[in-house]
């Protein structure tokens, strides 16, 4: 009866956190009429929406490489930053050091909107407005509060000999965070840098408002820029299938990953 | 070549408070294995860092073979060091724990591999060279910490409490291993930490025992230097009397009667006990305590130096010897060690004989006076 009840329960969460990506994908099959059918199996299932995608007005392909870029290059940027910065605020014992964690913090909440008129005008200085390459800056910058944070508190709890032996064996600290440590703090590498590359890939308020060019546009942007042929139609095929496109390589990357976040990995270190 | 000199080596963690290690003065000649014990707090662990180079030193000297290493980085003083936790690099395997530190200074790799294959050999870990850390027992574990130090053929070995987180059995087959390491490798020195008194009279020929808490202060860092032997026989204060020998050593409140240079007379508990002791730089009735460690102490019903009764008031019998706790009266009590076989009740009343050439005598600053039987060095 009791199990009865978890399975339930769970049937019940599964379908409201899975079903409406099940009814994108089942409605990115559909075309027509078709569209206004509810059934979760579309009755002629077609890829048109997909192939109409990259042959419409919109570079639907460049979108989706421009996001690729965006988001690998502003993610790899702030986990560079991010390993440098956790060691020394893990690490190094200096002063303001709680102060400089606390500001971090505090900087990160501030909303998007807040910086935005600022940004705009730091993007311009920098003549990086209208570049897809340029919303790397803002989006690193976004980043690096919350995976510093997250590193540091993994960095501290490495055990200090291991540190200390490195060191007896001649490791500079370069050696130390990149030999010794980053492979044990994998399992948080992998975690922080996930979520870093989903904000990136999502994010929608700093790509609309730095980019104008269609061609240099991310994909979030782009697939709210997908119009049907009158003005007074919603092209929901494509717009259902421009969200599958954008969804998959997240679940892609999720799916491989979840593998590698193991725990444990520091077994062995340091006593039995 | 790789003597280990201290020369007034102090060390103050931060301004305002007290000296952890205060004005060291020792040598540690080549090829010499030296253990640093004492009780918890008293900074051998910090004396150990301080050769290693992981802790700074506040004033003072420290030479290897002749050259001033103060300021010198850990990696280029010429010295290995084996960590009580181990911590050997989890993600890497035996081979490679090996021989990381040999890759940092970027050796040869031909070489590299000739001396992690060398050290394997030596400490029987040629089946294991490609596990990980995680799949190794604790022996294991250490042995690969001690091979990680031999690669590196350093001319000091330094050994923090390398066996503290072995089982009872390990720790007797593991400290035999690091003696024979010691012989085997004769030109190294090693110095070893450790709170473990048998450990370092074991494996040790010279003790370094530091004193600890405001002793730290007042009579600089080291209570005491010598062989094993003279720790044991020729204990230069009451904080080394009582810190070496297990169980601890009796002490008696005792006066002083008269003293000749070959021996000196007190009374205890009311009665006349001779001491093979000088105690001639004592004023007449100066208040002393008289120690006898527990294995010195004879019962007998009858026979020559002072005899005292006391009552057993708790036995423990270990086997190869019995511990009886004896009341003697008062709040005084005295420990005796005897053959395992020898059974007590708890209540019985023992006669004990106090000799005169097992006696240690403590002037009220716990200095001792010089005992003058010959005893073994």
């Amino acid at each position: 009866m009791r199990l009865a009840g978890i399975y339930l329960l769970s049937a019940l969460v599964v379908f409201v956190c899975v079903g409406p990506f099940i009814y994108m994908v089942a409605t990115s099959l559909k075309v027509g009429t078709d569209l206004f059918n509810p059934s979760l199996v579309p009755a002629h299932p077609t890829l048109g929406n997909y192939a109409r995608l990259f042959q419409g007005t919109q570079p639907f392909g460049r979108q989706m490489a421009n996001s690729l870029m965006v988001a690998t290059v502003s993610v790899g940027i702030a986990t560079l930053f991010a390993i440098t910065a956790s060691y020394a605020l893990g690490r190094i014992s200096f002063r303001g050091r709680g102060l400089l964690l606390m500001t971090m913090l505090g900087v990160s909440m501030f909303p998007q909107v807040a910086v935005l008129s600022g940004m705009f005008e730091l993007m311009q200085a920098l003549g990086l407005y209208n570049k897809a390459i340029g919303l790397t800056v803002p989006y690193a910058a976004f980043t690096l509060p919350f995976t510093v944070w997250l590193l540091t508190s993994f960095m501290k709890q490495l055990p200090v000999d291991l540190e200390e032996a490195a060191i007896m064996d001649g490791c500079g600290p370069l050696r130390i965070v990149f030999r010794v440590f980053m492979p044990l703090l994998t399992p948080a590498l992998v975690s922080t840098t996930l979520l870093a590359f989903i904000g990136a890939w999502n994010e929608f308020l700093f790509a609309l408002t730095f980019i104008a060019d269609d061609n240099q546009r991310t994909v979030p942007v782009g697939i709210s820029m997908i119009s049907a042929e009158s003005a007074f139609e919603i092209p929901w095929g494509s717009l259902m299938a421009a969200s599958t496109l954008v969804t998959v390589p997240l679940l892609v990357l999720v799916l491989v990953f979840q593998r590698r976040i193991v725990s444990g990995l520091t077994a062995g270190a340091v006593k039995g | 070549m790789s003597t280990i000199e201290f020369k007034q080596v102090s060390k103050r963690f931060s301004h305002g408070l007290p000296l952890t290690i205060n004005k060291v003065d020792l040598r540690i000649e080549q090829g010499e294995f030296c253990a640093f014990v004492g009780p918890s707090g008293c900074g051998k662990s910090t004396l150990l860092r301080m050769v290693a180079g992981l802790e700074e030193i506040t004033s003072g000297d420290l030479l290897i073979g002749d050259q001033r290493v103060n300021d010198i980085a850990p990696a280029k003083r010429g010295v290995a060091m084996v960590f009580q936790s181990y911590a050997l690099y989890p993600h890497m395997t035996v081979y490679e724990n090996m021989a990381f530190g040999l890759r940092t200074i970027g050796a040869d790799k031909v070489a590299i591999d000739k001396k992690v294959r060398e050290a394997a050999q030596i400490l029987q870990l040629t089946p294991l060279l490609d596990r990980l850390p995680k799949a190794l027992s604790g022996g294991q574990r250490q042995r690969v910490a001690i091979g990680r130090a031999i690669v590196k053929q350093p001319r000091v070995f330094l050994f923090d409490e390398p066996l503290s987180n072995l089982d009872a059995s390990l720790r007797v087959q593991t400290r035999l291993e690091i003696a024979k390491l010691h012989r085997e490798m004769a030109s190294s020195s090693m110095i070893y930490v450790t709170h473990d008194q048998v450990e370092a009279m074991t494996l040790a020929q010279k003790v370094v025992l530091l004193n600890t808490g405001p002793r730290i202060e007042e009579q600089l860092s080291i209570a005491q230097v010598g062989t094993p032997m003279d720790l044991y026989h020729r204990p230069r204060s009451r904080f080394v009397a009582e810190f070496i020998g297990s169980p601890r050593i009796n002490l008696l409140p005792a006066r002083l009667l008269r003293a000749n240079p070959a021996s000196a007379t007190f009374e205890v508990l009311g009665q006349e006990v001779e001491a093979a002791v000088d105690a001639t730089h004592l004023p007449a009735r100066a208040n002393v305590l008289v120690g006898i460690r527990p294995e010195h102490v004879v019962v007998a019903e009858s026979g020559e130096g002072a005899l005292m009764r006391g009552s057993v008031t708790h036995v423990e019998r270990l086997g190869d010897a019995t511990l009886l706790y004896l009341s003697l009266g008062g709040a005084l009590a005295v420990t005796v060690r005897v053959e395992g076989d020898a059974s007590r009740a708890v209540g019985q009343q023992i006669q004990i004989q106090l000799l005169r050439e097992a006696l240690h005598v403590f002037d009220d600053h716990g200095n001792a006076c010089p005992r003058t039987p010959q005893l073994p060095h």
